[in-house]
């Protein structure tokens, strides 16, 4: 193992963080803290209780995993697209790094943001609402999992894209839509039930219904399923991108 | 000696069904500058691309130091530094940052020491923490030079290192070549500048249209090119050369109006003082003369414009 090239390879893409702290830590956070102003305080005004818990409290698991979800993809996807739209990819491609530590390295910097976010977010929920988490090992096992998983599947799209306007377009037409009807801001038991079904196709439905059960006890689907949904998604990421690496697709000719 | 890197049989074909390389065999010598000349498109990044890992090869086997290229990549990519001709470079990092991050990348320990000599030797020295971005061409430039250098390679690829780069800094980027093939770097480069390759190279390669057409030392090359071309018009048609003359091997026009001799710079006479002697005393009187002398240039366009 070439342990220096993914310490280099994570310690950049965390300097890079760093450098754009704004984007990358505040924009989120003033985004998280407008929803708690929209959901929580003016619809949450009229919905007072869902199973037993606070709306604005009952919010808080989906938001945080609203932002780890997208800032996971865009972390990583950026990441890796970057080096490709810049042609500095040449380095890491003639370094003598096996695709396994590429991935480590700007995979594990991505999740280490999302993590760092997610935990930011839950802080200024914090501030709006009491917090009791239930489960905090738990907790952070899911948040965790969920970041690598996305962080992986950014990383995914970052190799696929070839365009900015590519970059943009799953995490704004896919995972944004999904993420908004996966229970983000509702049980999903409060739905018809033939809509009930529908979102159970959703797999994001399983990673907030888990995350959630670790605050409240609350759960849309066990949490078994959860864990074994996110699991799937995670193994599936991996075989990709292990398809990716041995083929060259879109990095080697 | 073995031969530091050795290509054999190399073809590759891009997916569009374009022939890049045509079977290429090529042994470059360790210690020694070799420039690969040729034409746009002739293949030579493609080459460099697929000796450093970045493309994949169709046919061919390479190794560098006797590890093959690609069971073996970690060990022989790492003896491999590479200055790509494109400026690609990390625009908000500072030169410091991103010549040790090429360090940490080739799986090197940490050494201010060494990365503070490269940027000294590179004149960046008073650049280290200024963003890559303020640099200018040249600089930016010789900052990819210096992420090549950060993990102490044996072996130096510069793909075109001095396009578009200003006279005097081309002086001082063969200046740097000459230093590190002091220090037992092979270095191979690729050059549109003849000039450069005269200049640098112990040997030359020429490549067209995928394959290799010459390899020859620069000394048996410039040999070649040392030939001399001398036209001496003269005032009266001549029906043919004299008996006298035969000794120069003049070569008669078809008009009987010019005669042209070959002569070496290099040789110790050169004959035309004898030559200009004897033919006035054949009483052949001239109008004008005219040398000549073919360039590496010449020669070039010669072998890559023939079908």
């Amino acid at each position: 193992m070439n342990y220096r090239a993914i310490q280099a390879i994570y310690l950049f893409e965390m300097a890079r963080t760093w450098r754009t702290l704004l984007q990358s830590i505040v924009s989120p956070v003033v985004s998280t803290s407008l929803y708690f102003v929209v959901f929580g305080a003016a619809i949450g005004s009229r919905i007072t209780e869902v199973e037993g818990v606070s709306y604005g409290t009952f919010i808080v698991p989906g938001l945080v995993m609203l932002s780890v979800l997208t800032q996971s993809i865009s972390n990583a996807s950026f990441g890796i697209y970057f080096p490709k739209f810049a042609g500095t990819i040449y380095e890491i491609l003639s370094a003598p790094i096996s695709y396994f530590e590429i991935v480590i390295g700007y995979v594990g910097a991505a999740a280490t943001k999302s993590i760092i976010l997610g935990l930011i977010i839950l802080a200024t929920a914090g501030l709006f609402v009491p917090l009791h988490i239930q489960h905090p090992v738990w907790m952070l096992t899911f948040l965790v999992l969920t970041a690598v998983t996305f962080s992986l599947f950014g990383f995914i799209i970052g190799i696929w894209a070839d365009g900015f306007e590519k970059l943009q377009m799953i995490p704004m037409l896919v995972v944004t839509p999904l993420t908004f009807l996966g229970g983000s801001f509702y049980s999903v038991n409060m739905l018809p039930s033939g809509w009930r079904t529908l979102t159970l196709f959703n797999p994001v439905v399983y990673l907030i219904s888990g995350f959630r059960w670790s605050f409240y006890e609350i759960a849309d689907v066990s949490v078994g399923l959860s864990l074994g949904m996110t699991a799937g998604f995670l193994i599936a990421c991996m075989v990709i991108v292990a398809w990716i690496f041995r083929t060259g697709y879109r990095l080697k000719n | 000696m073995s031969p530091i890197i050795s290509v054999s049989n190399l073809s590759k074909t891009y997916g569009s069904g374009f022939k890049a390389l045509k079977g290429i065999n090529l042994d470059i010598n360790r210690g020694e500058i070799f420039a690969l000349l040729g034409p746009n498109g002739a293949g030579k990044t493609t080459l460099i691309s697929i000796i450093c890992g970045i493309a994949n090869p169709s046919e061919g086997r390479i190794s560098i130091g006797g590890r093959d290229i690609i069971r073996d990549y970690r060990a022989a990519r790492s003896m491999i530094g590479l200055v790509p001709q494109e400026l690609h470079t990390d625009a908000f990092e500072s030169v410091w940052a991103t010549v040790s991050f090429s360090r940490g990348l080739f799986g090197k320990p940490k050494n201010p020491a060494h990365i503070e000599k490269v940027l000294r030797d590179l004149s960046l020295w008073d650049k280290k923490d200024n963003k890559i971005i303020t640099l200018s061409g040249g600089m930016k430039r010789r900052v990819m030079i210096a992420k090549a250098l950060s993990h102490e390679p044996q072996i130096l690829f510069l793909d075109e290192p001095t396009a578009g780069v200003d006279v005097e800094l081309r002086k001082g980027m063969w200046e740097v070549v000459r230093t590190l093939q002091a220090s037992g770097v092979t270095i191979i480069l690729t050059t549109h500048y003849i000039e450069e390759a005269e200049e640098m190279a112990d040997r030359i390669g020429v490549i067209n249209k995928g394959e290799i057409i010459l390899i020859e030392d620069k000394a048996t090359l410039m040999q070649k090119l040392g030939k001399k071309q001398l036209t001496l018009q003269l005032q009266h048609k001549l029906d043919a050369i004299p008996p006298a003359l035969a000794a120069y091997n003049l070569e008669l026009s078809d008009d009987g109006h010019a005669v042209t001799y070959d002569y070496d710079t290099k040789g110790d006479r050169t004959g035309i003082t004898s030559l200009l002697n004897d033919l006035r005393n054949a009483g052949i009187r001239i109008s004008d003369l005219d040398t000549k002398q073919s360039s590496l240039e010449d020669i070039f366009v010669s072998i890559v414009r023939a079908p």
